[in-house]
């Protein structure tokens, strides 16, 4: 067993089930992601209207989008505090993301948990978010467990490199590997677990350490949303082909701080804009462009449908009310 | 009617459940072939293979999480912590996820899962796989907790847990497991959460007695009765949350004086818990102070004669019953 790097090219897409529309749909996605989040980050810090803590996935859409993409409709993920793009790109309607966000009663959770469970809508299959970093391994491989013996479905539990160094990771990955159930685990490495850079605490690669629990795993450029994608579909055949678990490191960047409130002042001089120049969204945008795949006139349609449907979405939340505290408590009947 | 041991009513539980609903299987440390560290589900494997009575490795995080997972999944997972005092190793996942899944899903996902451990004092296991904490986990919202006293009890509530869609940890008691034996209906039965049961009646104390101490309480009783003329009304909540206040409160109404005991640490116990609802709740009825009958605030000694005077015997409760019948008004 070794660690498979991939990387693929123009070739593979057709090969990869990709038609025109499925590309296009990758990159409608990644677009929302972003105007999305950098939405977020104004409506907390230019008109306050938002508040609490928020956690941005800028920079690392590739990875969420191709990851959902490569997945079937009816596969279930496990999301945690940096979860808006998983939301998106399992379909949760923009909605009740945003009124979640605002603490409204329409919103994925009623307004009960914030920006850090967003992702939770058991009809479209995102049945957790676990605000506790790594604590979704070891959930991800009792849900897979509950699919083994149904219809050939697979759980995904998501984690960044900050999940590696718990405790739950390591009981996690193990328990996956020791009961051989369908999940594909991936890490959504962004370099930093909140201030600090993971490769100052992890003295090998992640990647290395899924190895050494005996579970494939594909090491990918998680700014490559194609090579996210493919790793993926390569990952989930496994997983149904073998009935194993399997392992993703898609390696990206996180743009911004921690959370939304969070300048990042400890990151090097230069260090994001260097990664500015690896934007996967303007990256594969020129990659379509290139290849005659879409025109320009093309992303300016994209870019006015993502942007109404984000005011969209904010004028929704803001009408939306907020639960009753009686209602609160009648729903939870006395838990 | 048919005679069974504690563990063994367990086990039926266990095995009525998983013959009655496949989605019923079991997770923990050596509870497969080697029937579990105290042969509690002894057998369990031939019968349901090992695909439903799963050996999993010593990851009680995992143990949990993955408990969790699959009970989201749409299964009905057993999993069993070997001592209490590994629990803790979970307790993340019991306090974020098991228990507050509903809340924070909104009221979308339901966690049907059950945690079985044990606590073991009075077993010569010294301080760290002797400890009984419940309150640690009866202080969390959206978690049942439940300390059977009895088979009878403890194969009515593993099955009310093991129906019901909310998470439950259960906490059995080791020294009960082969000494207690008790006659158990032929057939099947649950026994709701938030019932206690009245071991004893009677009209001067209440005692109120949690797990092993209800069997201490009964013994107490009896030399009350025989030497002192003394007449005690014995309460085991059965579960510690829900509580049966109204019994609780009725019983400590009618006597106006209660004894509260139970394994555990003395400071912020569940026996602190019961004493201030009383106190709260039923004032003006009281004739004397709660007094509570609790270990020390001090680790469990491993000496067989240090544990001994270490737990509570007995004759603490026989004296505490004296002193309280013999206190003035408050």
């Amino acid at each position: 067993m070794a660690i498979e790097v991939l990387s693929p090219s123009a070739e593979e897409y057709l090969p990869l089930g990709l038609e025109e529309e499925k590309l296009c749909e990758l990159l409608k996605k990644m677009l929302l992601c972003r105007r999305f989040e950098e939405k977020i980050e104004d409506l907390f810090l230019v008109e306050g209207l938002l508040y609490g803590p928020a956690h941005l996935y800028l920079g690392q859409e590739a990875t969420g989008v191709g990851v959902i993409g490569a997945l079937k409709e009816d596969d279930v993920i496990l999301s945690h505090h940096r979860g808006h793009c998983h939301a998106i790109a399992k379909d949760i309607p923009l909605r009740r993301i945003m009124s979640e966000l605002f603490g409204k009663r329409d919103g994925t959770c009623k307004g009960l948990s914030g920006s850090m469970h967003v992702a939770i809508d058991a009809g479209k299959g995102a049945l957790y978010s676990s605000a506790i970093v790594g604590s979704n391994v070891p959930i991800g491989v009792g849900c897979a467990f509950a699919l083994k013996h149904g219809e050939n479905r697979l759980a995904t539990s998501f984690f960044g490199d900050g999940a590696v160094t718990t405790g739950a990771f390591a009981e996690g990955l193990n328990m996956a590997a020791f009961l051989k159930v369908p999940l594909l685990l991936v890490c959504e490495n962004n370099q930093y677990a909140m201030s600090f850079k993971t490769s100052r605490t992890i003295s090998n690669s992640i990647a290395e350490r899924a190895l050494a629990y005996g579970i494939q795993t594909y090491s990918v450029d998680g700014n490559d949303v194609l090579a996210v994608y493919k790793a993926t579909r390569c990952a989930s055949d496994y997983i149904k082909d073998k009935k194993l678990p399997a392992f993703i490191e898609a390696r990206s960047y996180r743009l911004k701080g921690h959370g939304v409130y969070d300048p990042a002042e400890y990151k090097p001089k230069g260090e994001a804009e260097e990664w500015n120049e690896k934007d996967p969204i303007t990256l594969y945008k020129n990659r379509m462009l290139n290849e005659g795949i879409i025109l320009n006139s093309f992303i300016n349609e994209l870019e006015e449908q993502v942007k109404a449907g984000i005011e969209d979405s904010i004028d929704y939340a803001q009408k939306s009310q907020v639960l009753s505290f009686e209602e609160l408590c009648n729903l939870m009947g006395g838990r | 009617m048919k005679r069974l041991s504690y563990a063994e009513a367990i086990r039926e539980a266990l095995m009525e459940e998983m013959r009655r609903d496949p989605r019923v299987f079991l997770l923990g440390e050596d509870i497969g072939t080697y029937g579990g560290s105290q042969k509690v589900t002894r057998g369990l494997i031939d019968e349901f293979g090992s695909e439903r009575v799963i050996d999993s490795p010593i990851s009680e995080n995992a143990i949990v999480g993955m408990g969790m997972g699959a009970a989201m999944g749409g299964l009905r997972p057993v999993v069993e912590i070997m001592y209490m005092d590994f629990l803790p190793i979970a307790a993340e996942q019991i306090l974020n996820h098991v228990a507050q899944a509903f809340f924070v899903s909104g009221g979308q996902v339901e966690v049907p899962l059950l945690i079985r451990t044990q606590y073991s004092m009075g077993r010569v296991h010294g301080p760290q796989h002797s400890q009984f904490f419940p309150s640690w986990f009866i202080n969390i919202p959206g978690l049942w907790v439940i300390a059977p006293s009895g088979p009878r009890d403890a194969k009515g509530l593993t099955k009310a847990a093991i129906r019901c869609n909310r998470p439950v940890l259960s906490i059995e008691c080791a020294r009960l497991y082969h000494k207690v034996k008790e006659e158990i209906p032929e057939e099947d039965y649950e026994i709701p959460f938030g019932t206690a049961d009245i071991k004893r009646r009677g009209r001067d104390v209440t005692i109120i007695a949690i797990s092993r101490t209800v069997h201490e309480a009964l013994n107490a009783a009896s030399e009350l009765e025989e030497n002192h003329g003394i007449d005690v009304e014995i309460v085991d909540p059965r579960s510690l949350k829900p509580l049966d206040v109204k019994t609780i409160l009725s019983s400590v109404k009618k006597t106006g004086r209660v004894i509260i005991t139970s394994d555990e640490y003395r400071t912020g116990s569940v026996t602190s818990e019961m004493s201030s609802l009383i106190c709260e709740n039923a004032f003006k009825d009281l004739k004397s102070s709660p007094v509570r009958l609790t270990s020390p605030d001090m680790h469990v000694p491993f000496s067989e004669s240090l544990e001994e005077a270490y737990m509570i015997g007995t004759d603490d409760i026989v004296d505490a019953a004296q002193r309280i019948m013999e206190a003035d008004q408050i």
